[in-house]
């Protein structure tokens, strides 16, 4: 079940070793959330039109919808792990975790709202702060930001809150 | 400020994005924080994958990053300190992580790894950019002014020399990652 995995620590080090060639190489640091909220200006485009969207202060400055690097590095890392997960035969179509299934039950559609709920807070949050686990989390923080430290502390601090109050009494897992 | 290792540019910047996002993808998926279970327990304290990875980056990638600045070899690329903005949204955000399960890097990886909880998050994330592009000059006008302190670094706000700050972050993560350590060895696997 295991047998993809690598040792965490070094795993850290490929990516740190990662984001400085980013850096140097590309003048960019890693980021996703960026990415997604590039997507959902594309996603967009069908409905609103592309003046529509282009008519939007932050589609048009902060993310244009459109094919560049930060939009292709999400493109990116998502071949990476569906290729990683073929290669070392871990791909596994599942729906719900094991974690959410010992708490909440086994049906999908539940799994399947709460993960569309979350993920929705999720980008929101990720854009208000301006960054995510990745554009905060490992770029900003490797720089010393204040704005990145500030987001990962509260982060882990509002995660570990909410994991508490929604996992406490899963005393199996 | 261009610098002399910087020769990705122009077109060739879409394919290293391609390339930079692909082995991102493959080492999220190696480091295990694909799975919701490993993501979820690092918040309950029960699993120590995702500290131990994110710290180990930010260490190396830290440190590699202050020895190429400090030869004008990259530039920095410091997010503005908007701390209102930033404090509303890292609260929205650990709340989102944990019931997602993952967050939006480990989430587009766990995609590719065939979790389909994490594709129905993915529609939840294009939502919610929507929201945020809709809710965009509000915000702009009002929440982000808000205690602004600009693109602030920590060695900016001491009087301390560079070089300390990095050398404290290398001890902090050795600390860490030896409470860890003694941690794993006296809690019982669960």
């Amino acid at each position: 079940m295991k047998s993809h995995r690598w040792n965490p620590y070094l795993v850290g080090v490929l990516i740190g070793v990662l984001s400085v060639l980013t850096f140097s190489l590309a003048d960019k640091p890693i980021g996703i959330s960026t990415g997604i909220a590039q997507a959902a200006g594309a996603c967009a485009m069908p409905v609103m039109g592309s003046e529509g969207v282009a008519a939007n202060t932050y589609w048009a400055k902060k993310a244009v919808p459109a094919w560049d690097y930060g939009s292709l590095f999400v493109l990116g890392t998502l071949f990476g792990a569906l290729v990683s997960a073929v290669v070392s035969g871990s791909f596994k179509l599942e729906s719900v975790p094991t974690m959410w299934r010992e708490r909440f039950g086994s049906s999908v559609l539940k799994r399947m709202a709460a993960a569309f709920l979350g993920g929705a807070g999720l980008i929101f949050g990720a854009r208000l702060a301006d960054g995510c686990t990745s554009g905060h989390g490992i770029s900003g923080a490797l720089q010393l930001a204040v704005s990145s430290w500030t987001f990962f502390i509260v982060m882990f601090a509002s995660g570990i809150v909410t994991a508490f109050i929604l996992f406490r009494r899963n005393s199996k897992a | 400020m261009h610098t002399t290792l910087a020769f990705i540019s122009g077109p060739n910047l879409l394919w290293a994005g391609l390339l930079f996002g692909f082995v991102f993808g493959v080492l999220l998926h190696r480091g295990g924080v694909t799975d919701y279970n490993v993501i979820v327990r690092q918040f309950l304290f029960r699993d120590f994958t995702v500290l131990k990875v994110m710290f180990t980056a930010i260490v190396v990638g830290g440190v590699g990053l202050f020895v190429l600045h400090g030869q004008e070899l990259t530039n920095w690329h410091i997010k503005p300190a908007t701390m209102l903005a930033v404090v509303l949204g890292a609260v929205l955000f650990g709340i989102g992580m944990v019931i997602y399960g993952y967050c939006p890097g480990t989430g587009v990886a766990a995609i590719g790894a065939g979790k389909l909880d994490a594709l129905a998050g993915f529609f939840g994330m294009i939502v919610g950019g929507i929201a945020y592009a809709f809710s965009y000059d509000w915000i702009a006008a009002n929440i982000l002014p808000v205690a602004d302190l600009g693109k602030k670094r920590l060695p900016e706000l001491s009087t301390l020399p560079e070089w300390v700050w990095y050398a404290g972050l290398v001890v902090m993560a050795g600390v860490v990652f030896a409470l860890v350590a003694r941690f794993e060895k006296t809690s019982p696997k669960s």
